[in-house]
């Protein structure tokens, strides 16, 4: 086709080879190398050079592939990452050290960022930080918050495991999945579609509410080459809707008669490659017809304010509550009290790769093969949408470029599905990074209205709590936010006497979904402010205020629920006392001698999150097999989207069943071959897979001994073919290929299910909603530059009880990755619907924006938890950002009360506006 | 739609003016600004004209061909004075967008924000455009004229950037300001060029980007620092009347407000690090 235009093909040399590749005229050479030449290795995040994934090298120089014209190639030598590490020993070590840290997480920024560091490490072997951020400054990670990124390219040790070890509960060893995430070869959503599949594009509404009418879309389609097919509401086959929570599912694949928020979807064109490349979405045959919009619940909630969903008076769409004690009695007899106001706007996820899928019918069922955290849940929601027997739907997880809750709810996974059971092909579908950011979900704004009591010797004494989140157009995870706060706004303090209540207002807004902490931490920005505030009134140095209040073992929570064991947010704040003495007194010193605008602060936060569903049933089954020929398999469906649950669950399933990490090979999860590992959510993976993962080992042993009638404290060795059972002086064989296999071919198999015991909540929020708590204390040291009301961070120290460090690298990468997330939520981070919806206006924090995080383990192990873990995905970055107002506040006098804190809205404040 | 790569100038300008192709460098604004379904005509990329490479210099200053990166102005040798543009080389959103990027594509996009833009005005960087009709120079302020627009005819190619020789005791400077530390988009810039002799400022040269539709030199404040005592430095920031030729507007980014607050302070600094620069203001 591109030959009848007279050019000849392009050549360069990719990764040593030479190669001749016709494109047409200023394709994107990214483009070019994924789906003509088969270099899926290079990653494509924003098409817009902001966030550098798709970094190869040009002749040694490292430039965003997207960027590249194709014909600039011409005469070059390119190389990707999958080049570089198969061949270059450079590359290789820096990959072999990038495993060590566990600098890879969700692994999809590894390709920028591995090809970046080559770049720079051929230049300069043993680089500083500030060469190395100055070197990756272009590459974004969402997931690990760069510090484990700089540790591997600056060669700093890792202390692993010994290579040979058990790799058990409590061992840092590598990521069982890291290997092929260096390599390249890690299969992501957009990565599995064979060339030339039918593509789908979306057509979304272009207004935050619209009414819209269609042409006559038979004969458009008719007039148009390459279109495969239309897909509207019409073509949905079951129920137009969908929702994490089935009481309030609300949201339809797509909208019919009229769009409610910006980016919605309305219908959708399946065509050639060719074809929707080149497609302008506004040829598509919809009119619209503008509406009167409520963006913000003041809005929305106002006389006459147009309703979102019929039944949802106000827009209200629900309320959670939690009451003990007496809270306003409380205040009024507290020696002092402190009040105050507190606003968060929307925060996108940001993960760096966008959601993509493939789908294909075979035999009449149709396979998804997208990026989720939810396997299961997206076969419930297709089994609606699709009309279909779920027997007739298989959900095929790729692997997840960071989640971080967004890809809890379905995305693209209706089209996909529709598309392909249409057309009878397959069909593949990538988000933009603008579509992914107007259509999913997003944490909730916040508006906290607090008010804290205490006696004059700094006990808390009353606290009343009323939050009003803007929950956009549909439910999604809005209810567990709303339901959530209030069991959590009183951070992990003894407080007898409280009131929390928690509004969910929707509006034409994207949806308000799950983010890292479900509202937990913008209600810790208004507690931990006002402790502060409390403090400083009270004239008690604020460690010592929270220690006095920190909830103990045996001490109710505000739910009544009393914890005989495993509370260890006195523990984290203790650990903290060393850090927050020297660096307060430094920061007096510092700000004493300085002659310059820059004022230093030292700030602390705490935090505490429940893990799992909310007095919900929240079960994992996690299931085992062993072959004839001695290979050990695990079903481990929970997904692993870069926090690292495949490599943990592992290492806890092997710990119980007595045998090295390295022995166990993992089936991932697919509906039609793994069972329910829940959802990757809640921070339950660790606590409820893993504690399946122990259950389903420690069956699995107890198959294997009681075959020799062995005690339960036997050896185990695994070989070819059989089982070696060492018990005490008796030595037991197994031989394997003796047994009857089943029907998976396993001649010893098992499996385990663990549910967490909560007790549901009454109307007074009193119950037991959760079987373990996480604990965290963070400390923020800053530096505001008063004349421009800049801030630069100078060391953060998080102190985490995660019961059992099952693997202590991946929790530093949580904690840092968490931290660095609380950043962004606290310095630079708003989504605003029609004007920050791509990666350059909507600001991620870079790697010189992050400074070196300390963490410090603390193992309070929980009588629940596997070998006494507890969760930690969501705790990491709920400190952060009040540490970091509080930081603020001591350095420069200004009590920050909305974020993100911007330079300008820092300034206003210096000057008393 | 044809992607022409020219290897000679002639040949460029042919195609130019018979083709009416548009025209890409480094491409790092031109292929984000690319839409969907957008139809695109002949791309002409210049990058491999040898005419438009390379920083040489002669008697009558410095040409830096259009096509050379931020990279390669980053990392060549330059006089004191250049620290103006090197800085900004530096702070170009990041390494793969230095090693792409383009000093003519920069003023070409015209974008209100361009780095690249506030050190040529205070070099008084002129600009080289060449055509079959023949080539003409003109001062980088009369060639961008607002935002996203050029004198540039469209027969016409950027071919370099002549910056005059610095005097003796010129230094440069230039001070970023934005949200994040890298891949940033400036809230304001200011870039100044200095000149110290002996205890005094002899010139000044000082230009503010992002805080106006073009960024503009404060010619006000020049005047107002010529002759200053170095060790007066720490103290002396723009005036708000030294500082109306700017126009900022509030944006995503910043208010109107803040950005003129911002640029006084920045003003400073950029002054302080330009007299730095140019070896003099050591005692501040």
């Amino acid at each position: 086709m591109d030959g009848e235009h007279g050019l000849g093909a392009t050549r360069f040399t990719l990764n040593g080879a030479s190669v001749a590749v016709v494109a047409p005229p200023g394709e994107r050479l990214s483009d070019t190398l994924r789906e003509r030449l088969g270099a899926r290795d290079v990653k494509i995040g924003c098409n817009a050079g902001d966030c550098g994934a798709c970094s190869v090298l040009i002749d040694g120089q490292v430039v965003c592939s997207c960027l590249t014209p194709t014909q600039k190639a011409e005469g070059r030598r390119i190389e990707t990452v999958g080049g570089l590490v198969a061949t270059d020993p450079l590359a290789q070590a820096l990959a072999g050290r990038f495993q060590d840290h566990g600098a890879a997480q969700c692994g999809f920024c590894t390709p920028g960022m591995v090809t970046a560091s080559v770049a720079l490490l051929r230049e300069v072997p043993q680089p500083d930080e500030a060469a190395i951020t100055r070197a990756l400054g272009g590459v974004l990670c969402r997931c690990t918050g760069y510090r484990k990124i700089i540790d591997a390219v600056a060669s700093v040790p890792a202390t692993l495991a010994e290579a040979d070890a058990p790799g058990h509960a409590g061992a840092a060893i590598r990521r069982l999945d890291g290997a092929q995430k260096l390599a390249g070869t890690e299969a992501f959503g957009d990565d599995v579609a064979p060339p030339d599949t039918l593509e789908i594009l979306v057509i979304r509404s272009p207004f935050p509410r619209a009414d819209f009418t269609f042409g006559d879309l038979d004969a458009w389609r008719a007039g148009q080459d390459g279109i495969a097919a239309v897909l509207t509401a019409a073509d949905v086959p079951g129920r137009n809707v969908f929702g994490v929570i089935p009481a309030f599912a609300d949201q339809p694949a797509f909208a019919e008669g009229i769009a409610r928020f910006r980016g919605e979807a309305v219908a959708a064109v399946v065509g050639t490659p060719a074809t929707i490349r080149a497609f302008d979405p506004a040829s598509f045959p919809v009119t619209w017809a503008e509406l009167p919009a409520v963006q913000t619940p003041p809005a929305a909630e106002a006389s006459g304010a147009p309703l979102l969903h019929e039944g949802r008076a106000g827009n209200l769409m629900c309320k959670g509550f939690v009451a003990c004690g007496d809270a306003e009695a409380a205040l009024a007899g507290a020696d002092v009290t402190v009040e105050g106001q507190f606003a968060s706007g929307f925060v996108e996820h940001a993960y760096i790769e966008p959601e993509a899928g493939f789908a294909q019918v075979i035999d009449g069922r149709v396979e998804i093969h997208a990026c989720t955290q939810a396997p299961v849940m997206d076969l419930e929601a297709m089994e609606i949408l699709l009309g279909m027997d779920r027997a007739r739907i298989r959900i095929l997880p790729t692997a997840v470029g960071g989640g971080f809750g967004s890809k809890l709810d379905i995305s693209l996974q209706p089209y996909l599905a529709l598309g392909a059971l249409k057309t009878g092909r397959p069909v593949r579908m990538a988000y933009s990074r603008t579509e992914s950011m107007q259509s999913t979900t997003k944490r909730h704004p916040s508006d906290i209205r607090l008010r804290l009591g205490a006696t004059r010797d700094g006990i808390l004494k009353g606290c009343d709590f009323r939050g009003t989140f803007n929950t956009g157009a549909y439910a999604s995870w809005g209810p567990t936010v709303a339901n959530r706060v209030p069991v959590h706004a009183s951070g992990p303090y003894h407080i007898a006497d409280y009131r929390a209540e928690a509004r969910a207002i929707h509006t034409n807004c994207p949806p308000s979904g799950a983010f890292r902490g479900f509202g937990v931490p913008q209600a810790a920005i208004a507690l931990e402010s006002l402790l502060d505030e409390l403090a400083a009134k009270l004239a008690i140095d604020p460690l010592e205020l929270r220690l006095k209040n920190a909830l103990t073992n045996g001490a109710p929570t505000v739910c009544g629920q009393v914890f005989a064991q495993g509370v260890g947010i006195r523990a984290c704040l203790e650990a903290l006392r060393p850090a927050w003495q020297a660096e307060r007194a430094a920061a007096a010193a510092f700000n004493r001698d300085t002659d310059t605008a820059l004022r230093r602060g030292v700030g602390i936060a705490s935090g505490w999150y429940g893990c799992g569903n909310t007095s919900l049933p929240n079960p994992s089954t996690i299931k085992a097999g062993i072959r004839a020929d001695g290979s050990i398999t695990l079903h481990q469906g929970a997904m692993d989207i870069g926090q690292g649950a495949n490599t943990v669950i592992t290492q806890l399933f092997a710990t119980a069943l007595g045998v090295p990490v390295a022995r166990v090979a993992l089936i991932g999860p697919d509906t039609d071959v793994t069972p329910d590992a829940g959802k990757t959510s809640a921070s339950r993976q660790t606590f409820v897979s893993g504690n399946a993962a122990r259950l389903c080992g420690q069956a699995l042993r107890a198959e294997v001994l009681r075959a020799v009638n062995a005690s339960e404290g036997a050896a185990l060795t695994v070989t070819p073919g059989a089982i070696t059972v060492d018990d005490g002086s008796s030595r037991h064989r197994i031989a394997l290929d003796q047994l009857a296999a089943d029907a998976d071919g396993y001649v010893l198999a098992a499996s385990g299910h663990y549910d967490p015991p909560t007790k549901p909540l009454d109307a007074n929020g009193q119950g037991e909603p959760y079987a373990q708590f996480g604990y965290a204390a963070q400390l923020v040291v800053a530096e505001v530059d008063t004349a421009l009301g800049t801030i630069r961070l100078r060391r953060i120290v998080a102190a985490h009880d995660v019961g059992l460090a099952v693997n202590p690298m991946l929790v530093e990468g949580q904690i840092q990755g968490g931290v660095a997330q609380g950043i962004g939520m606290a310095l630079m981070e708003e989504y605003i619907p029609g004007r920050t919806e791509n990666l350059h206006d909507y600001l991620i924090p870079t790697i010189g924006d992050i400074p070196p995080i300390e963490p410090i383990i603390i193992e309070e192990a929980d009588a629940h938890g596997p070998y006494g873990a507890k969760g930690l995905g969501e705790h990491v970055l709920i400190p952060t950002a009040p540490a970091i107002l509080n930081a603020v506040a001591h350095a420069c006098g200004v009590r920050m009360t909305s974020v993100p804190v911007t330079p300008a809205k820092l300034a206003a404040a210096l000057a008393g506006d | 739609m044809a992607y022409l790569v020219p290897d000679s100038l002639h040949e460029a300008l042919t195609l130019l003016r018979d083709r009416r192709p548009q025209v890409v460098a480094g491409c790092t604004d031109v292929l984000p600004a690319r839409r969907r379904g957008q139809r695109s005509g002949d791309i002409l990329d210049v990058t491999r004209l040898p005419a438009l490479r390379g920083i040489a210099h002669g008697p009558q200053g410095w040409r830096i061909g259009a096509a050379t990166t931020w990279a390669e102005i980053a990392a060549t040798p330059l006089p004191p004075a250049f620290a103006a543009l090197q800085e900004a080389a530096r702070e170009v959103g990041a390494v793969q967008i230095q090693n792409a990027g383009t000093i003519a594509g920069n003023i070409c996009n015209a974008s209100p924000a361009a780095d690249g833009v506030p050190p040529l005005l205070a070099l008084r960087a002129e600009v080289e455009l060449a055509s079959h009709a023949g080539t003409r120079r003109l001062p980088l302020e009369e060639f961008i004229t607002g935002v996203r627009r050029t004198t540039r005819a469209p027969d016409e190619l950027v071919t370099a950037l002549h910056l005059p020789h610095p005097a003796p005791g010129e230094g440069g400077a230039f001070v970023k300001l934005g949200t994040r530390s890298s891949l940033v988009i400036s809230i304001a810039m200011v870039a100044a060029v200095v000149r110290i002799d002996r205890d005094r400022i002899a010139e000044a040269r000082i230009a503010v980007g992002a805080c106006s539709p073009v960024a503009r030199r404060l010619p006000a404040w020049e005047s107002a620092l010529q002759g200053r005592r170095l060790d007066e430095l720490a103290g002396l920031r723009p005036d708000p009347g030294h500082l109306s030729v700017l126009s900022p507007i509030d944006d995503i980014r910043a208010t109107a407000a803040y950005r003129i607050e911002a640029v006084r302070e920045l003003c400073q600094r950029a002054l302080v690090r330009a007299a730095n620069a140019a070896g003099g203001a050591d005692g501040r």
